[in-house]
């Protein structure tokens, strides 16, 4: 894909505006790395907190029960009954979501309003539980205050706009 | 979090019980930590090689000039950093890999940023505004192409797997808003400057 260009792009461009710069690219780049490995120590004990509870919930069936339960309403908001489980996945595991979203893709017709609603909702949202845990566990914050529910007001906000964005841009298709 | 971590605990064992799967959920116990040492050891790498970038192109003025140019839009989600150039700088090399894509990159550029953060904070242990609104805009997708779900539509025999596009954007945009404006409005007065 063309989008391959992006990587090679940005560092040679990043290379080439210190060279001119006269910045001792070596230098820095080591001294910034030693600081890459501070956070990839500082970020595993929220990563094991996390990840262990979210593990636990996804095999609990509970997200399942979750999905059954919103279903009704979210069908009478149009949203196709398919991805109802991506969009509670999404918000909590990237793999978990990620895997779905393959499936759906096998499964749903190319095109059709399920299909696009699906992907448009994985390309417009992100994997809030991961980002907050890794992010306030890199520096040791504690209480991290109304980040998770303002950020997932962005979610939902997210999973019904992609139906309405949907409908809107390309109709159900 | 600790209260988090019970109700995930206490809901595991409750519904595990319910749907029969009690056997996974004490599997992923015992195994998730396991998962979360082969993550942190993936972006290990990419912590390292990001983070030496970084400094690269803060050592060379690249980033002050990056910052220069996001400024006007950062300054509106973030005005109390006005003076702040080395966390605005920071929060401006995370906006545009996430622009661009580079999720690899966004992360450990997003790690510096809250770093910054953190320094001006006086390495308080409660979540500032700041800080706050930056994990909020990191849990929304800012990213303009979304090239995993193009490659995965066209593997799955999309004719136009970019169709999404102006559908992705509106949502992305509009949920980033409420985003942050749900973040804005949950502080006490006194502390939106």
């Amino acid at each position: 894909m063309s989008a391959d260009i992006i990587v090679p792009a940005v560092i040679s461009f990043i290379a080439g505006y210190a060279l001119i710069k006269k910045t001792d690219i070596f230098t820095a780049f080591t001294e910034g790395a030693k600081e890459g490995l501070r956070s990839a120590a500082a970020i595993l004990p929220a990563l094991c907190f996390l990840m262990t509870a979210i593990g636990m919930i996804r095999q609990s069936g509970a997200l399942d029960m979750l999905t059954e339960f919103i279903a009704p309403f979210a069908e009478k908001l149009g949203f196709p009954p398919e991805v109802i489980p991506l969009a509670v996945m999404r918000p909590f595991s990237g793999s978990g979501a990620l895997g779905y979203y393959e499936e759906l893709c096998q499964s749903l017709e190319p095109g059709s309003f399920a299909e696009r609603v699906a992907s448009v909702l994985m390309g417009g949202s992100e994997t809030t539980f991961y980002t907050v845990a890794v992010y306030y566990g890199a520096i040791g914050i504690k209480n991290g205050r109304n980040t998770v529910p303002a950020a997932l007001a962005a979610d939902f906000a997210a999973a019904i706009l992609s139906v309405f964005a949907v409908n809107l841009f390309m109709g159900r298709g | 979090m600790g209260n988090f971590f019970f109700l995930a605990a206490a809901l595991s064992l409750v519904f595990g019980i319910i749907s029969g799967n009690i056997s996974a959920v004490s599997a992923a116990a015992l195994e998730e930590s396991t998962h979360a040492v082969e993550l942190s050891i993936k972006l290990l790498g990419s912590l390292c090689f990001w983070s030496g970038i970084m400094e690269v192109a803060r050592r060379s003025g690249l980033v002050n000039a990056l910052c220069e140019a996001l400024r006007p839009i950062l300054g509106l989600i973030f005005p109390g950093l006005k003076n702040e150039t080395k966390a605005l700088g920071a929060i401006s090399m995370n906006v545009s890999a996430n622009l661009l894509g580079l999720g690899n990159a966004a992360t450990p550029l997003g790690i510096s940023a809250m770093k910054e953060l953190h320094k001006i904070s006086g390495n308080s242990s409660s979540a500032t505004k700041e800080m706050v609104l930056f994990v909020v805009m990191n849990t929304a997708s800012l990213q303009l192409l979304p090239t995993t779900v193009a490659t995965l539509r066209l593997e799955a025999g999309a004719e136009r797997p970019l169709d999404i596009l102006p559908a992705v954007w509106l949502v992305s945009a509009l949920s980033l808003f409420i985003g942050i404006a749900a973040a804005k409005l949950s502080f006490p007065k006194g502390e939106n400057s």
